[in-house]
């Protein structure tokens, strides 16, 4: 029996892996997923309109699910939806998250008006208690609305002022700005907000598009003219090119006509193009009419336009929609949220074995970081299908990557060593990457267009994957070194055995480490000069790499010369995670350099607690041996 | 005598010595990293690696406060060569040590002739101009130019450091010695007439007695070190002849015209510009083109089509040059830098780096040496716990029994 319980945890996590595939039912008969799989170009991609919800919900909220003022769940795409078409009910969704206490007083939100009244006497207790949230930290445009003026006036004078030496107050009223203006814009991008029925609108102004410019051009030569028709053609103007100014999302497809397939334009746009062609965009039209239909709540003409549009742009853009359809069902799935559940349970998992049924526990623990692995890859994999490009884009993939990296190596380990070591330095780095990279995901898309220089996949695909697997390895040793120190002085668990594989372990880790550190960062240097023609140039984020480089030499001659046993190594081991860390996103916040590309501000107090963190763990090994429990003499 | 000369080469050849000089080198690239924010990545280089020593700035004292890169390189290098010669037995096991050391070698070798003989330049172009010389971009120089005769010129730069020191010059070539009576490493100028009243009073003591600069104020500013900015310098130069001066010129890179005058029936022009380099080929710009991603302002390429002209060398070629494509000419690398004026005007970085083959070199001998030498820990590895589970599996049995 107890050789199959390993067998019944990688049964139970495929289960749970499989239930996160199952495709979303609609929450409404409105057919809210197909529209959720529209292809939209925004931001130099075309991408579904579900990720244009979720990545805007991430960066205006940090999360992507929505509560209403009632409280009723709202999924990002009914949001997006609520958002574009109906705004008067957009505007009461509370979902500007406002952290900042100093711009909770600009936007005079006091406590009274963020405290969260509870009906149950159960649910208040529990909040007195901290177990539930006592205050609200989002809020609804309807909210800020009064103090938007001022909002404005404090966001133009801080915006001057670069953004590395902005006061907390000034960053949060710049990022709040931000959020209106992007949700400001998506209100925009379809239909005129402020009218009630612009599909009506539109109906209308076709009937009058001829006439109206008939009469423009009469009055203009002096003739008689039909001045009713003649306004309303021009105040249609006014609108179309206000929205053509203000939206953000480029809906509209190319027409027959347009060869380039990335020519997409804004409804606004599309509309105006109606005064040369004597029609209005049909398209533009189609989207008008979902607006109507959602607005009224008349589902039925939802789905049938949905459907017409749907069949209208499969005809040309069968292979977008074909992606966009997969990148719909990769946003449901979550496949990273996933492994981090499945990355915490190894974790338990593993150390418990330490302490009863090893063999059983182990396996299970074993299956179950393989599991998450293996969902991890399946997301990266998927994500590189979508983008064309290698694994590693930007600063979200490559955290993405340092997990998988590392727990690849930690499968390894476990499959020689077989005694939970791996499993649960696994757990450990695979939930800390992915929950670094979730944090990387609030800025917007995580799929974004790589700016000139990056544009080589050959490059993307060599030096930057091989100096990440460089990354990978040294924190995998310093982890390692992490639990070697941790279970050595505060269980009675690491015996001789154990001390042994570790330090064969590590020693391992740091050798493949400084081989795809020391490549990676001379590849680099090959890059540099290929594009540069300079080979070396002290750009921060070299000098980091080759930090991490002299670190792990200085590792390898330390051993080889005996200064270090099993415990210098793991107090050296752990010294590399504060390198990397270092070269991995301290020198992007210097804000100098080639490599600046990801610059961010809250990561700083991250960074420094790590950093923090990893001494204080170093210090603990310069306890002596005898007071360890591993190793205490008994009394 | 050999007793001093054992101990320092024990000290030579000690691993010791390695961990202590690779620990000091990453202090000495960690406070150069950091360092780059204040300084900029040029100083950086100057102050940290290619020195000796690193002297800071106290008080206007300049206090030696840590080995420089030229220092701990150098004595990594001699450790390296000492330990090869006199510790280590080539051997097959240690062939994979061997080679990664050489290759670092190798690596430290080509930076330091990198160090010593690199230059970068930058070339400017319009559409549709041509050059045949570039730029330095850090470095200016004071040209007094002979012009009279009309199909050739006679060139006198004399480097902004000379100015800085304010000495009198003279050259065989000029009939009158050259004296910078106020030089400003980074400064603004302005029109006086147009000058804001605080501007007037912030503006340094008017000396030009000829030439445009005296209608102009010159403002003194801070020196930037920023990597996107570079110093502007201005200079009140004053030409002595052999019979009393001929007057004082503002003389500034700001001032887009060299400014004339004659001086014994023959006509000069002076002017302080950027440092030139000639070339014997010359480089148009055709067109340069700045694409984005479609609906972005996001830069998706940068190219310039250029027509590269030399005549000697029977070369009349159109090139493109884009990201990560540059051109390779005459031992130099064009690469595109910049651009501005509207997507009208390119600029491209020139490099010269006669040692950058060496890196290739030292990249196949680590990483070969790298392979070899895992590769033997990993095959001794592998047969150890091989061995190990066989006796294991030996032993299981017997006591099963």
């Amino acid at each position: 029996m107890k050789r199959f319980l390993p067998l019944v945890a990688l049964a139970l996590g495929i289960l749970y892996l499989a239930s996160s595939l199952r495709p979303a039912d609609n929450p409404s008969d409105f057919d809210v997923n197909e529209f959720g799989q529209l292809p939209v170009l925004i931001n130099g991609r075309i991408k579904p309109m579900d990720t244009v919800a979720r990545t805007t919900l991430l960066m205006i909220q940090s999360r992507q699910r929505v509560m209403t003022e009632e409280g009723d769940p709202l999924t990002p795409v009914e949001w997006l939806l609520d958002t574009l078409y109906n705004a008067p009910k957009a505007d009461t969704h509370p979902v500007f998250r406002i952290d900042s206490l100093e711009v909770l007083e600009l936007m005079e939100i006091d406590e009274e008006k963020r405290r969260i009244r509870y009906d149950s006497t159960f649910a208040r207790g529990m909040a007195i208690m901290g177990f539930l949230p006592s205050s609200r930290s989002r809020f609804a445009f309807n909210e800020l609305q009064p103090r938007m003026t001022e909002l404005q006036r404090q966001a133009e004078l801080a915006e001057p002022i670069e953004a590395a030496v902005r006061t907390p107050y000034q960053r949060a009223v710049v990022s709040l700005m931000q959020h209106l203006v992007v949700y400001h814009r998506l209100k925009h991008s379809l239909v005129m907000p402020e009218r009630e029925n612009f599909f009506g609108d539109l109906t209308r102004f076709q009937d009058i598009i001829v006439p109206g410019i008939a009469a423009v051009r009469a009055r203009e030569a002096g003739e008689n003219f039909n001045e009713a028709a003649a306004v309303a053609v021009l105040e249609s103007a006014r609108l179309f090119d206000f929205m053509n100014n203000v939206g953000s999302l480029l809906a509209i497809p190319p027409d027959a006509t347009n060869s380039d397939d990335t020519a997409w334009e804004k409804t606004g746009g599309s509309l105006l193009a109606s005064f040369e062609t004597g029609f209005v965009n049909p398209n533009a039209m189609a989207y008008a009419g979902l607006g109507f239909a959602w607005r009224q709540g008349h589902h039925e003409e939802f789905n049938t336009i949905l459907g017409l549009y749907r069949d209208q742009i499969a005809k040309r853009f069968d292979r977008h929609l074909t992606k966009s359809n997969a990148e719909v069902r990769f946003n449901q799935a979550a496949p990273f949220y996933t492994s981090m559940n499945l990355y915490v349970l190894a974790f338990l998992l593993g150390a418990f074995s330490w302490l009863r049924w090893p063999d059983i526990l182990a396996r299970s623990a074993f299956y179950l970081m393989a599991l998450a692995w293996v969902a991890t890859t399946a997301g990266i994999v998927m994500r590189m299908w979508l983008e064309g490009r290698p694994p590693v884009t930007n600063f979200y993939s490559s955290a993405l990557f340092v997990g998988w990296g590392a727990v690849g190596l930690c499968l390894v380990l476990e499959r020689i060593y077989k005694n939970g070591v791996g499993s649960v330095t696994a757990g450990m780095i695979g939930f800390c990457a992915l929950l670094i990279a979730h944090h990387l995901s609030l800025s917007g898309d995580t799929l974004e267009m790589m700016r000139a220089v990056l544009d080589s996949n050959f490059w993307l695909a060599t030096h930057v994957i091989v100096i990440t697997i460089g990354y990978s390895a040294t924190f995998l040793a310093g982890f390692l070194g992490i639990v070697y120190i941790l279970r050595g002085l505060f269980t009675r668990s690491l015996d001789r055995d154990t001390s042994d594989s570790l330090n064969r372990m590590v020693y391992g880790i740091v050798c493949f480490a400084t081989l795809f550190s020391l490549v990676g960062t001379i590849l680099g240097g090959i890059w540099a000069d290929q594009s540069w023609g300079r080979f070396w140039g002290w750009d921060p984020k070299e000098n980091g790499a080759l930090l991490i480089v002299i670190w792990n030499a200085i590792i390898l001659h330390a051993r080889w010369g005996g200064l270090v046993r099993t415990r210098g190594l793991m107090t050296l081991a752990i010294g590399g995670n504060i390198i990397t860390a270092w070269s991995w996103f301290g020198t992007n916040m210097l804000g100098v350099g080639l490599h600046s590309y990801g610059f961010m501000d809250a990561a700083f107090w991250w960074l420094t607690a790590f950093v923090a963190s990893q001494l204080f763990i170093m210090s603990l090994a310069a306890i002596p041996l005898n007071r360890w429990r591993s190793f205490r003499t008994p009394a | 005598m050999s007793d001093i000369w054992n101990q320092s080469l024990k000290l030579f050849i000690s691993l010791k010595l390695t961990i202590v000089l690779l620990a000091l080198s990453m202090v000495l690239i960690f406070a150069a990293t950091l360092d780059q924010v204040n300084l900029g990545i040029w100083a950086v280089q100057e102050k940290y690696f290619r020195t000796f020593i690193v002297l800071w700035d106290i008080r206007g004292i300049p206090v030696p406060v840590f080995p420089g890169g030229y220092f701990i390189g150098g004595l990594l290098l001699t450790n390296l060569l000492v330990s090869h010669i006199y510790r280590f037995k080539l051997s097959w096991r240690k062939s994979g040590i061997f080679l990664i050391h050489i290759g670092l070698i190798v690596l430290l070798i080509g930076e330091l002739l990198t160090g010593i003989m690199q230059r970068e330049f930058q070339m400017r172009l319009d559409e549709g101009e041509t050059k045949n010389y570039s730029e330095s971009f850090l470095h200016n120089e004071l040209a007094i130019v002979d012009i009279t005769d009309p199909e050739w010129s006679d060139v006198v730069a004399i480097p902004e450091r000379r100015l800085a020191k304010g000495d009198a010059l003279q050259h065989a070539q000029l009939p009158f010695q050259v004296i910078a009576r106020a030089y400003f490493p980074n400064a603004s100028v302005e029109m006086r007439e147009r000058m804001e009243p605080e501007a007037a009073t912030a503006s340094a003591p008017m000396m030009a007695t000829q030439g445009t600069g005296t209608q102009i104020g010159v403002i003194p500013m801070a020196m930037t070190y920023k990597p996107n900015e570079r110093n502007l310098p201005a200079a009140y130069v004053e030409l002595l002849g052999p019979e009393g001066t001929l007057g004082t010129w503002l003389v500034t890179p700001m001032l887009r015209a060299p400014q004339s005058f004659n001086f014994q029936g023959r006509t000069f022009q002076i002017s302080l510009r950027f440092t030139r380099q000639y070339k014997p080929y010359s480089i148009t710009l055709l067109e340069f083109s700045h694409d984005r991603y479609p609906g972005t302002e996001i830069p998706k390429n940068f190219s310039s089509r250029i027509r590269l002209t030399e005549p000697e060398a029977s070369v009349d070629r159109e090139v493109l040059i884009y990201m990560n494509n540059p051109l390779r000419h005459d031992g130099l690398t064009f690469y595109q830098a910049g651009f501005d004026n509207n997507d009208t005007t390119s600029i491209l970085q020139i490099v010269r780096n006669p040692g950058w083959l060496l890196p290739y070199v030292s990249c196949i001998l680590m990483t070969a040496g790298l392979l070899l030498q895992f590769g033997f820990h990993l095959l001794g590895f592998v047969s150890k716990r091989r061995k190990a589970a066989t006796a294991a599996a030996d032993a299981l049995p017997a006591t099963a029994r």
